[in-house]
């Protein structure tokens, strides 16, 4: 089974969350947690461990001067600006390039071949005994993170039970962390602000028609707005966290409540019922 | 010598664009005859990578100068190693105000 | 006119409460821009009465013509992405996979497949009465928030005159949507908050600005909530020579001027004490009083 965290926004609490509930269900079983937020991936900071380091390539042109012309052809034909044919030479910019093969296809001489780049990595640990962690990592400057997200989807297949931390937003990223996924838990918080984004994830995960449910973050008991959006939508409420003074220090230290809060582990293991009944899949 | 210099419409009355990748037009001043060429650019819409797009048509018209605004990291670092030098024109002028600027050596060069 | 980003590292440290606050007491002619189209939350707190909405059509993505199409599936062979896919014999292209590589046009014997450029947001100009605002609107599922932050900039650059501040709301990460943020401007407040990813997040948003010209100030929210990561904080910005122009306690004001939609600093608290101070390093670092 495969089950995302996402959120609409950044901060809603989202990785503590798949953290959280990760740990409570590695008690019992084996589970995998990946971080498919590459561009600012933290969960290895809940979970301490040396990682093992697989580099996520992709494939970039490489010119042979030797049979090149500069027709200009690559650089014209390419749409994201990787290629540059200057007077006496092609520059290139690989951190731009897609990797979608065309300037070797039109590339009427024959002198592009697609050589591997690493942009990021997959870093694997088992930092709890039955918990595997894949935490993808998107280099500084790069723009291809479903690249990355793909490659650490790759690394966790074959698991029983995965777990998914999106990263924030609605865009490309997300869309390719939802591929394949069973259910989805979108994390919210009951302000304007996590309402509004609220609704633009509901949508992103309608639109893929995964079952979905939520989880009230930082709640402070009044959260009518957000119950009537869910009730609306048809969007069971998962699990509702509190505000708390407590719970926000534990968690900015790197704390799991599930761990340091009496009472959170029975309802992380709640949440996973719950989850899988929305899912309407045999875990 | 050929100047390219990024402007908001065709010809040497045009205003000067301060963008250079997503400018409208691209008008190429021939300095030894004054023959004026201008393009409309493909790359105003384009959703990325217009820097080295755009360095690549300035190289194909044979410009060794380029009078712009701005200009980006990709497309910096692309006109750097074609060896042409791009100059800053940040007034509201035209390209013929900008090319007599040029002339008069007072525009600033940018550091690419 | 100087030209801010408020950005940060991650979600949820408190950008867009500073961003807001900053907005509601800067005291100075400016402009608004929301760069943070994935999630744009400044109109939510500002009431403004917009002026003009356009389409915005970032991204080509390829469109198979069922007319000509021969159903020889090369296209998808040399798709690397997976966006084109056979459905009830009718060859078609997924937008959400395409990136618009233009490859398939390419190879299509029949010439069947055509670049389209797809709407995939709203770009709105409009006015508050703390300055004209430039926000926009993504689309679910639409890449190349780039692009679009490229237009919200433009547009509030637009609305600029008379303006000696532009002050945008930048997008969390370090993406195509943090570099269209901050290529151009003169400065960026960095909002962190002492979190255990806190560190680790800033030294990946300073690597980023280095790299283009731009003064780099810290803000540091919710810095009493573990002491010890804010003094972290605040030895890194001192070896790395940034100014941390402010720090800000916790506060149950900030949390109630959040859900009701409104600047924290519309009313007396310690945040806005904090966000005063804040405000006045900033912009005196900035020449702007």
């Amino acid at each position: 089974m495969k089950i995302a965290i996402a959120s609409g926004k950044g901060g809603t609490g989202k990785s503590t969350v798949a953290a959280n509930l990760a740990c409570t269900l590695a008690l019992s079983r084996e589970v995998a947690l990946v971080d498919c937020d590459v561009e600012e991936p933290n969960l290895h900071l809940f979970f301490p461990d040396s990682a093992e380091d697989v580099p996520v390539t992709t494939l970039v042109p490489e010119i042979d001067p030797a049979l090149c012309t500069l027709c200009g052809e690559c650089g014209k034909f390419c749409r994201f600006g990787a290629l540059s044919v200057l007077k006496d030479r092609v520059l290139l910019f690989p951190e731009l390039c897609h990797s979608c093969g065309g300037c070797s296809l039109v590339c009427p001489q024959g002198a592009i071949r697609e050589v591997p780049r690493t942009i990021g990595r997959v870093a694997c640990s088992c930092p709890l005994s039955r918990l595997t962690l894949v935490s993808g990592v998107l280099n500084e400057g790069e723009v291809m993170a479903p690249t990355v997200i793909r490659a650490a989807k790759m690394l966790a297949e074959g698991h029983p039970l995965i777990l998914y931390d999106a990263s924030p937003g609605i865009a490309c990223p997300v869309i390719e962390t939802l591929e394949g996924v069973d259910a989805c838990i979108l994390v919210t918080e009951s302000t304007p602000f996590g309402l509004h984004d609220l609704r633009l994830a509901a949508e992103v995960v309608e639109s893929t028609g995964i079952p979905a449910g939520v989880v009230i973050n930082r709640s402070d008991g009044r959260d009518e707005e957000t119950l009537d959006f869910c009730r609306e939508r048809g969007l069971p409420i998962l699990m509702t966290i509190p505000f708390s003074r407590e719970i926000a220090a534990i968690q900015n230290r790197g704390g799991l409540i599930c761990r340091d809060l009496p009472g959170w582990e029975e309802r992380f293991a709640d949440l996973f019922e719950a989850v899988v009944k929305i899912a309407g899949v045999n875990p | 010598m050929i100047v390219g210099i990024t402007a908001r419409a065709a010809g040497t009355d045009a205003p000067v664009e301060q963008r250079f990748g997503r400018a409208p037009y691209f008008v190429f001043v021939d300095t030894e005859t004054g023959k004026a060429e201008s393009i409309e650019n493909p790359l105003v819409d384009a959703a990325g990578g217009v820097g080295p797009r755009a360095v690549q048509m300035f190289s194909e018209h044979g410009a060794t100068v380029v009078i712009t605004g701005q200009v980006g990291g990709n497309a910096a670092r692309a006109l750097g190693m074609g060896g042409i030098k791009a100059y800053a024109y940040r007034g509201s002028g035209s390209v013929a105000d900008a090319l007599a600027e040029y002339t008069a050596g007072n525009l600033q060069l940018l550091p690419l | 006119m100087i030209r801010l980003a408020i950005v940060s590292g991650k979600g949820g440290t408190g950008k867009t409460m500073v961003a807001a606050a900053l907005a509601d007491i800067s005291g100075v002619p400016q402009v608004l821009a929301d760069c943070d189209v994935d999630a744009a939350n400044l109109e939510l707190l500002f009431e403004p009465r917009r002026l003009t909405t356009e389409e915005f059509r970032g991204l080509e993505v390829a469109r198979i013509d069922p007319e000509q199409c021969r159903g020889c599936g090369i296209c998808a062979d040399h798709c690397r992405f997976g966006a084109i896919v056979c459905r009830d014999d009718v060859w078609e292209v997924d937008p959400l996979h395409c990136e618009g590589c233009a490859v398939c046009t390419y190879v299509c014997p029949m010439g069947a497949i055509s670049m389209e450029q797809r709407v995939c947001g709203e770009i709105y100009t409009s006015v508050t009465d703390r300055g004209n605002l430039a926000h926009a609107r993504l689309f679910p599922g639409s890449g190349n928030s780039g692009l679009l932050v490229t237009e919200v900039r433009k547009r509030a650059t637009s609305l600029a005159d008379g303006a000696d501040l532009l002050l945008a709301d930048g997008p969390p990460g370090i993406g195509c949507p943090l570099i269209a943020t901050i290529s151009g401007v003169d400065a960026v407040l960095i909002v962190t908050e002492p979190g255990v990813s806190a560190l680790h997040d800033l030294e990946r948003l300073v690597t980023v600005c280095r790299r283009f010209d731009v003064q780099i100030f810290v803000a540091i929210n919710r810095f009493d909530l573990a002491e010890d990561i804010c003094k972290r904080i605040e030895d890194y910005c001192e070896k790395e020579g940034i100014v941390v122009a402010g720090k800000i306690p916790f506060d149950s004001a900030v949390v109630d001027a959040v859900r009701n939609g409104r600047p924290v600093t519309r009313s007396d608290s310690p945040a806005t004490d904090a966000l005063r101070a804040l405000r006045d390093t900033l912009f005196a670092e900035l020449g702007l009083i």
